[in-house]
């Protein structure tokens, strides 16, 4: 009677300890294939300027509100112009700051007179919510100097990013945590 | 007659030929309006202008990330002690309570072990993609700790886990039918998430993870209501989310049923007082074998054999049920269902009609190529899902056959794979050790 009770507990044991190493050895393999795959310093999402079309949806699909992707003026590729696509709606009948004339639905972007006939355009990036409406009209017909990126203080880094997912572009890319963004007049530079 | 036909005619073909260059002249322009930036010069200013500069603010620095990884060690060896040694269900409240608010609130549930499972999977089968370290010490770290002293990540160091045990005040134990099958969820859940992590798609479990919204305080509206929903349901169906859905708690689950130490219900010898039969709100507590409905050892043993030869069955059901399920699981995709878009604008004549597509046209990218990466992903998925469908299978085929075996047991255990080791049976033990 004993020596059955042993049998049964020793086979017990062997299911146990095959099945301990069951799970054991899936879990030992994974850091091994994974070795050259592993970075420490990590990725943050970021717009590639170059593929983004301005289709909007940075603005909506971002899990924060208001977006953590922002539009960024390269003051170094702007002309300066007084007809700017990105400051002023299309059809516009004065060139003026007016809230009438201003395509930035939030009225995110100041004109500063600089020199005739030049002036200068910066972002107000507390108010500016990613719409990209202005970063379209300056290059459909502009220099193009308007662009977006993911700002890195308000971005929560997420798994997936959700822009990423919709983005139609697949403009939306993991880049080191190192370089963080894209900057379009030092990537034209460097290119 | 016959002469005007034969001109239309040679017109026709004339036309067929020259097309192709016609549309390719029309595409570079197409070209030069996209890339047509630059197109004023840079001012030369003469009032001596200085260009502003941007700030450029970066993201909390990368150490950080260890940071985490350390607090999460310290949780897990807390929260160890706190559970199998300390046996304070108390102190086991207060390190849900911090970790909720460290994880959770303040690192606002980004990175957590639950969605790591797909940094992995990813990885593991896409060349493009480097995981973090952090991100698979997060995967590794709670699987260890599983396998050693069972799933106190669960107890209290699980973010998810803390809010749905400090809201659950009123356990009703489920009907056990009902129970087995919302059971069965997490495991399918796992399958898909894996499935769509390692082809590229989608990040389910991220996407629709109830409680980030509550963290951030901001989410679409949807997902806040389903996260207020299971944690109202969770004050009487305690820890939903965990039984029903996790997937992180499927692998916790397998791995800690091989746990070298679990926490045990009585502190010392079980007297088989009965007093914790009922208490535990996950039903997961076995227990002690009594002598009344035990059948004979040969039926039992026909169901072993027959379940067992039943789990290749199952695997095999499972691959052809995925492998048919593969073309429209790899909708989930949003290049497949881009291109699915775009094909059915065509069919029906319709131009244009969502953001994407229009966006799509916009980005200079051809629909050949669109097209061709559909079909390359589709076939991802159709040699990938079978693996799903087998996991699923084999799955079921080991809790069916688990069913038939019978453990002899003499006192109260806790189920190593359900058991969250939340310690809400210490207080109904009589026994008390000094």
């Amino acid at each position: 009677m004993s020596k059955e009770k042993n049998k049964y507990q020793s086979r017990r044991d062997f299911v146990r300890k095959a099945g301990k190493l069951a799970v054991i050895l899936p879990l030992a393999l994974i850091p091994v294939a994974l070795v050259k795959k592993t970075s420490a310093a990590g990725f943050v999402w970021q717009i590639d300027p170059f593929k983004c079309t301005q289709c909007g949806q940075c603005k909506t699909n971002c899990v924060l509100t208001p977006s953590a992707s922002k539009c960024v003026h390269a003051f170094q590729m702007c002309g300066y112009c007084d007809l700017c696509g990105g400051y002023l709606r299309q059809g516009v009948k004065t060139i003026s700051t007016g809230a009438e004339n201003q395509l930035c639905p939030t009225g995110a972007i100041t004109r500063k007179f600089v020199e005739e006939p030049y002036f200068e355009y910066t972002i107000n990036e507390a108010l500016c919510d990613g719409c990209a409406k202005c970063v379209k009209g300056c290059a459909d017909f502009g220099n193009g100097s308007l662009y977006m990126q993911i700002r890195h203080d308000k971005c929560v880094n997420c798994n997936d990013c959700s822009i990423a997912r919709t983005c139609p572009s697949d403009a939306i890319i993991r880049v080191p945590a190192g370089s963080p963004y894209l900057q379009k007049d030092k990537e034209k530079n460097n290119g | 007659m016959v002469d005007r036909l034969f001109q239309k005619r040679e017109f026709q073909i004339r036309m067929k030929k020259t097309l192709p260059y016609i549309i390719f002249v029309l595409l570079l322009c197409w070209h030069a309006v996209l890339f047509a930036q630059d197109r004023f010069p840079r001012p030369e200013f003469e009032s001596g202008y200085v260009y502003a500069t941007n700030q450029m603010p970066l993201q909390r620095a990368p150490g950080w990330e260890y940071f985490d990884v350390a607090v999460l060690l310290g949780a897990l060896t807390l929260t160890t002690w706190l559970a199998l040694k300390k046996r304070s269900r108390q102190g086991l409240i207060w390190m849900s309570v911090f970790s909720l608010a460290y994880f959770g609130f303040y690192r606002e549930g980004c990175i957590c072990a639950v969605g790591s499972v797909q940094n992995v999977a990813l990885a593991l089968f896409n060349d493009g993609y480097t995981i973090p370290l952090s991100a698979l010490l997060f995967f590794m770290i709670p699987l260890l700790f599983a396998l050693a002293y069972g799933r106190v990540f669960c107890a209290g160091v699980c973010p998810l886990g803390a809010i749905q045990e400090l809201t659950g005040f009123q356990p009703v134990k489920l009907p056990k039918k009902i129970e087995a099958v919302l059971a069965s969820v997490p495991f399918i859940y796992l399958a898909l998430a894996v499935l769509f992590a390692s082809t590229d798609s989608q990040f389910i479990i991220c996407r629709y993870d109830p409680f980030i919204g509550i963290f951030r305080l901001d989410a679409p509206y949807t997902m806040i209501i389903f996260g207020i929903l299971l944690l109202l349901a969770g004050i009487f169906v305690n820890r939903p989310y965990c039984r029903y859905l996790c997937p992180y708690g499927v692998l916790l689950n397998v791995f800690s049923r091989f746990a070298g130490k679990h926490l045990t219900i009585t502190p010392a010898e079980c007297t088989n007082c009965r007093l914790c039969e009922e208490v535990c709100p996950y039903d997961a507590i076995i227990p002690s074998d009594s002598e009344l409905n035990r059948e004979e050892p040969a039926k039992p043993r026909k169901r072993f054999i027959l379940y067992f030869l039943l789990i290749p069955v199952f695997a095999v059901t499972g691959a052809a049920i995925f492998y048919t399920l593969a073309p429209s699981l790899a909708g989930v995709n949003s290049n497949v269902s881009l291109a699915r878009a775009i094909r059915s604008e065509k069919e029906s004549g319709i131009e244009s009609v969502s953001k994407a597509v229009i966006a799509f046209k916009e980005s200079g990218k051809t629909e050949a190529q669109l097209f061709a990466e559909e079909a390359t992903i589709t076939d991802r998925f159709r040699k990938s899902s079978p693996w799903a469908g087998v996991f699923l299978g084999i799955s079921l085929g080991i809790g069916m056959l688990s069913l038939t075996i019978r453990s002899k047991r003499i006192e109260y255990l806790p189920d190593q794979g359900k058991c969250y080791s939340c310690g809400r049976c210490f207080k109904y033990c009589p026994i008390k050790v000094q």
